[in-house]
């Protein structure tokens, strides 16, 4: 019994205090730098926040790596997905003439816009890695407008703290926080290894996040929308994944 | 129980491609350097089996990478401690004597005719578990924290010569899959070789700290 005296006591009551305050503020920072997911409640909040945090402070300006022509997947393997509803069927009829990308929550001068309206925005042509959580991956030219260009011409708001991107397909929608929004490589993708973009592959419209998995390229996008909050939309966990059992954060 | 998490997690991330390539990419379009003959959770992956299992990478990805934080995080603290402690330098270096091939055959011997440990060496590890720790802490440990980071886009964007070290994310994603499979093996030695030297009493000193007959004593 000796073994646990009054200064042991003591000194790892201390230890244990100092620790938990120290938890304490590293959370109120970490709240106040944007390092926690909205999918941090529950078991695995403590692993979501640590990897979310990390990555972040890591990775807020890494640029993909991007590859040589040469290195092209050929062919590129194109995931399924559910079958195509009406709304999606009734533009591809018309050659998806009439589809288009609406633009609204925190932004000054909410839009929507045309694909030959997107076509004409500055394109950005890169050769990226796509990988997908189950393991496989392919490298593909991705051609688009810039995020951050469509996000400057409706003049985001400086409070801005996230971007929602819906697929026209139902119940399919992500959201990335503003690093990987502003981010140069993050795309509203129109085309895809020199030629329009596949259907198989997203088509006509496709967000590209290239520091992000597979599963944060949400293929057919037809609204975005800014927010500082995630919270009021689908249970306010940050995007369908997470209510699907899947982190947010998908950049490992 | 950090391990036996990143085991499970692992096999079921693993289920939905039992596929491995080599190089930077892969998919079911492209020749795998090989496949494992196990039937998969995704439809899309061509096993010969006519059935899906269900898909169970969610929560799996969540528990792999809490698991994995966790043990990295201890993993650390063992780590510092054993270089400040002189742990590793005292009990896990082996001496210049216990290297020559003599010594080596001998000890190896004893251990193919099963010869226990006994009072002879009580309380220090011969020179094959100094070896095999050795490779565990120093190589399999760092390179299964490698090779999983490397398959992160996120990373790979920071640490980009991490990857390319290695042959590409694929060739990553093999690595990692060989020494889970490796350190998979060394659990199970490890705990048939603790069985066969007295299960109770090295289990109480594992978690104590102390041998058991100083417990006794107390």
């Amino acid at each position: 019994m000796s073994k646990f005296s009054r200064r042991k006591l003591i000194t790892s009551g201390i230890a244990v205090t100092a620790g938990a305050s120290g938890l304490a503020v590293a959370a109120r920072l970490a709240q106040r730098y944007g390092l926690i997911p909205p999918d941090a409640g529950g078991f695995y909040g403590p692993g979501e926040t640590l990897t979310y945090a990390a990555q972040r402070l890591l990775t807020r300006h890494s640029m993909a790596r991007e590859f040589a022509p040469s290195q092209i997947s050929k062919p590129p393997f194109a995931n399924e997905v559910d079958p195509l509803g009406e709304a999606f069927k009734r533009l591809q009829k018309a050659g998806f003439t009439d589809w288009r990308l609406h633009v609204d929550g925190m932004v000054a001068r909410p839009a929507s816009f045309s694909l030959a309206e997107l076509r004409n925005f500055p394109v950005r042509s890169q050769i990226t890695h796509l990988a997908c959580e189950e393991g496989w991956s392919y490298i593909a030219e991705w051609i688009g407008a810039p995020l951050s260009h469509i996000l400057d011409l409706v003049g985001t708001l400086p409070q801005a703290r996230y971007v929602i991107y819906r697929s026209i397909q139902p119940d399919w929608w992500e959201s990335i926080d503003m690093a990987d929004a502003l981010h140069p490589q993050t795309l509203v993708a129109h085309g895809m290894n020199g030629g329009e973009l596949p259907v198989g592959f997203g088509g006509p419209l496709r967000l590209r996040v290239p520091r992000q998995l597979g599963y944060k390229n949400v293929k057919y996008i037809t609204r975005l929308t800014v927010t500082d909050n995630l919270k009021p939309f689908g249970k306010g966990m940050g995007s369908a994944s997470p209510e699907a059992g899947y982190a947010w954060y998908a950049g490992i | 129980m950090c391990f036996l998490a990143l085991l499970v997690s692992g096999v079921e991330i693993l289920i939905s491609h039992p596929r491995f390539y080599w190089g930077e990419t892969g998919n079911v379009l492209t020749p795998p350097l090989f496949k494992l003959p196990i039937p998969s959770s995704r439809a899309t992956v061509p096993t010969g089996y006519g059935y899906v299992l269900p898909d169970q990478n969610g929560w799996s990805r969540y528990l792999h990478f809490q698991a994995a934080w966790l043990a990295v995080l201890t993993g650390l603290l063992y780590f510092v401690f054993g270089l400040l402690s002189g742990h590793f330098r005292q009990n896990l270096f082996p001496a210049r004597a216990d290297l020559s091939w003599r010594a080596l055959s001998t000890v190896i011997g004893k251990h193919l005719r099963f010869r226990s440990a006994t009072a002879a060496e009580p309380g220090s590890y011969n020179v094959l578990q100094q070896l095999t720790y050795l490779l565990v802490i120093f190589v399999l440990f760092p390179l299964v924290i490698w090779t999983g980071l490397a398959m992160s886009p996120a990373i790979a964007a920071v640490f980009p010569a991490a990857v390319t070290i290695l042959g590409g994310q694929q060739s990553a994603r093999t690595i990692h899959f060989f020494v889970s499979v490796f350190l998979l093996l060394f659990l199970l030695v490890h705990v048939v070789m603790v069985s066969i030297a007295g299960f109770r009493n090295r289990m109480r000193a594992m978690i104590t700290g102390r041998p058991a007959k100083d417990m006794e004593l107390r």
